[in-house]
C-alpha cells in the first residue's frame, strides 16, 4: 500500500473512530463507516491539510469511498 | 395547582444528575457537600497567571466509580469533538438523571410525550474561541464543520433526544444565571399544559477558559482576593467576600406527570410546589435596590404554588454569589418572609461549588430535593464574620440536621432576569 493510502487510512480510522479492518478500499464513508454528511466535510477538510491538496466542492462530493479519497490525492501528488 | 389551563396536572422529579466541582453524580457530590468538602482550585483548565482571578471549580477528572469525569463513559469517542465540554458535562448530567428515573418510553405516545429542555448560559465560549483563531489565521475554509452545532445552547437538547428517542418539545433556556430554575419551572409548565408528560429539564455550563475568565474579571464580577488559599474565596454574605467564583458543571432533572410517575411506579424525590419570576428593568449587571425584583420572583412562587405561605417554607437555597449583591438578596428574602425569617434557615450552596452559572439554578433544585429527602440543611461555607446580622440561620460553615418538607431556591441572572423555584415533600 503507498504512503498515501495508509495516510488517508490512519485519517478516516481517527476521524469516524472505526475499526482499521473496516477501512477497506471499497468501503463507503457513509454506508459503511457510520459517517453522515457532516462528517464527510470534516473528512474532506482533514485530507486536504495533511496531503496540501485543494479538494473543490464538486470533486469532494465524488469521494465516496476510501479508494476514491486515495486516487483523487494521488492525482493531485503526481500532477 | 391553581389556574385553569393545569388542568390539575402535578408534576414530580423522579430522577436527578449532576456534575459538579465536587463529583460527577448526584449523590457523591451531595454527600461531600454535606461533609464541608470545597471543590475550588487553582484553574488546570489554561494558565490563568495572566489574570486577576485564578481559582474556579472545574469538574474533577477520575474514574467514574470514584466521583471523576471520565469522558467515553458518557459520549463515544467518536462524537466528543463535536460538542463543546457544556455539551458533555450536560449530557453526563442529563444521561445519569435518565436512568436514574427508569424512564424509558416504549412506544411512539411515550417518545412524543417525552421533551427536553436543558440550556446553558454562555454555550460553547471555547469552541467559539477556537473556531475564532482559525478564521483569524487566514483558514476560514478549514473551520469545522461541527463548530456551529458544538457551540449551539440547544445542542445538549438536540443530542439528548438523538441518544434517547424523546420526540416531544425540544427546547433550551439562555438566561444567564437564572437558566437552571428557568429551565425545570417552564418545564414544569409544559407538563402541567399537557405538551408533555415526561421533561428532562436543567442547565449546563462550561465557561472556564481564558476568554470567560478575562470576560467575567473585566466586568469586576470574579474574586481576586484568595487565589492562593482557592478554598477560602467563595464565602457568601461574609464581610471579606470579593466576588464570585466560577464553577462548571450541569444540573438535570426528570419532571413527570404524577399519574405517569405513579403509574410506572417510579421512585419520587419531591413535586414541583411553584414556581415565580420577575424582571428587573434596570442595569445588565447589578440588582435593583432591595433586590425588589427577587422579592417579586418570590412571591410569584407562592402565588403559583396553590396556597402556600411564607410559614409554610422551611429552607432557602440563596442565590448568594459572593458578591456584594448577596445583602441584597437577603434584605429582599427577609421582607418577603417578615415574622417567618426567624425560623427559616438559607445557605448559599456556592461557597462550596462557586457558581455554575446556568447550571446553577438546577444544581441547587436538586441540593433542596435531597435537602428535604434526607433531613440535612447545606452549609454555608466560609461564613466567618457576616458583612450584616440577620435573624436568618445561614447555616455557616457545618451542615445541620433539620427536618424540610417544602424548600424555595433562588436564581438571578445578567440582565436583570429573576426566578424562584419551590420544591416540596410529595404527599398523595
Amino acid at each position: 500500500m503507498s504512503d498515501i493510502a495508509d495516510k488517508v487510512k490512519k485519517i478516516v480510522v481517527e476521524h469516524l473512530g472505526v475499526d482499521e479492518s473496516k477501512v477497506t478500499p471499497d468501503a463507503s464513508f457513509i454506508d459503511d463507516l457510520g459517517a453522515d454528511s457532516l462528517d464527510t466535510v470534516e473528512l474532506v477538510m482533514a485530507f486536504e491539510e495533511a496531503f496540501s491538496v485543494e479538494i473543490p466542492e464538486d470533486a469532494a462530493e465524488k469521494i465516496a469511498t476510501v479508494k476514491d479519497a486515495i486516487d483523487y490525492i494521488e492525482k493531485q501528488k503526481a500532477a | 395547582m391553581s389556574g385553569t389551563a393545569t388542568n390539575g396536572r402535578r408534576v414530580v422529579v423522579t430522577g436527578i444528575g449532576v456534575v459538579s466541582p465536587l463529583a460527577v453524580g448526584a449523590e457523591l457530590t451531595w454527600k461531600r457537600l454535606i461533609e464541608g468538602q470545597s471543590g475550588i482550585g487553582r484553574i488546570t483548565h489554561f494558565d490563568p497567571s495572566e489574570l486577576p482571578a485564578q481559582v474556579a471549580g472545574q469538574v474533577p477528572d477520575g474514574p467514574t466509580a470514584e466521583g471523576g469525569l471520565t469522558l467515553s463513559d458518557w459520549v463515544p469517542v467518536k462524537d466528543q469533538k463535536k460538542m463543546d465540554r457544556f455539551i458533555h458535562l450536560g449530557l453526563a448530567a442529563a444521561i445519569q438523571a435518565v436512568e436514574d428515573s427508569g424512564w424509558k418510553p416504549e412506544d411512539e405516545d411515550d417518545r412524543c410525550a417525552t421533551g427536553v429542555m436543558i440550556g446553558s448560559g454562555i454555550g460553547g465560549l471555547q469552541t467559539i474561541y477556537d473556531g475564532s483563531l482559525t478564521v483569524s489565521s487566514g483558514k476560514a475554509r478549514r473551520l469545522s464543520p461541527f463548530f456551529i452545532p458544538s457551540a449551539l445552547i440547544n445542542l445538549i437538547s438536540g443530542h439528548l433526544s438523538i441518544r434517547y428517542g424523546f420526540k416531544g418539545p425540544n427546547h433550551a433556556v439562555v438566561t444567564a444565571c437564572a437558566t437552571g430554575v428557568h429551565a425545570i419551572g417552564d418545564a414544569s409548565r409544559l407538563i402541567q399544559y399537557g405538551d408533555a408528560d415526561v421533561m428532562i429539564a436543567g442547565g449546563a455550563e462550561a465557561a472556564i477558559c481564558s476568554l470567560g475568565i478575562a470576560g467575567f474579571c473585566s466586568a469586576r464580577a470574579l474574586s481576586t482576593a484568595s487565589n492562593d488559599d482557592p478554598t477560602k474565596a467563595s464565602r457568601p454574605w461574609d464581610k471579606d467576600r470579593d466576588g464570585f467564583i466560577m464553577g462548571e458543571g450541569a444540573g438535570v432533572v426528570v419532571l413527570e406527570e404524577l399519574e405517569h410517575a405513579k403509574r410506572r411506579g417510579a421512585k419520587i424525590y419531591g413535586e414541583i410546589g411553584g414556581y415565580g419570576m420577575s424582571g428587573d428593568a434596570h442595569h445588565i449587571t447589578a440588582p435593583a435596590e432591595g433586590h425588589e425584583g427577587a422579592f417579586r420572583a418570590m412571591k410569584a412562587a407562592l402565588r403559583n404554588s396553590g396556597g402556600l405561605t411564607t410559614a409554610d417554607i422551611d429552607y432557602v437555597n440563596a442565590h448568594g454569589t459572593s458578591t456584594m449583591a448577596d445583602d441584597l438578596e437577603l434584605d429582599a428574602v427577609e421582607r418577603f418572609f417578615g415574622d417567618d425569617a426567624k425560623r427559616l434557615v438559607m445557605s448559599s450552596t456556592k461557597s462550596a461549588i462557586g457558581h455554575l452559572l446556568g447550571a446553577a439554578g438546577a444544581v441547587e433544585a436538586i441540593f433542596c430535593l435531597q435537602a428535604i429527602r434526607d433531613g440535612v440543611v447545606p452549609p454555608t461555607l466560609n461564613l466567618d464574620n457576616p458583612a450584616r446580622e440577620s435573624v436568618i440561620d445561614r447555616v455557616a460553615h457545618v451542615a445541620q440536621q433539620r427536618k424540610i418538607d417544602i424548600a424555595l431556591s433562588n436564581s438571578f441572572g445578567f440582565g436583570g432576569t429573576n426566578a424562584s423555584i419551590i420544591l416540596k415533600r410529595f404527599k398523595d
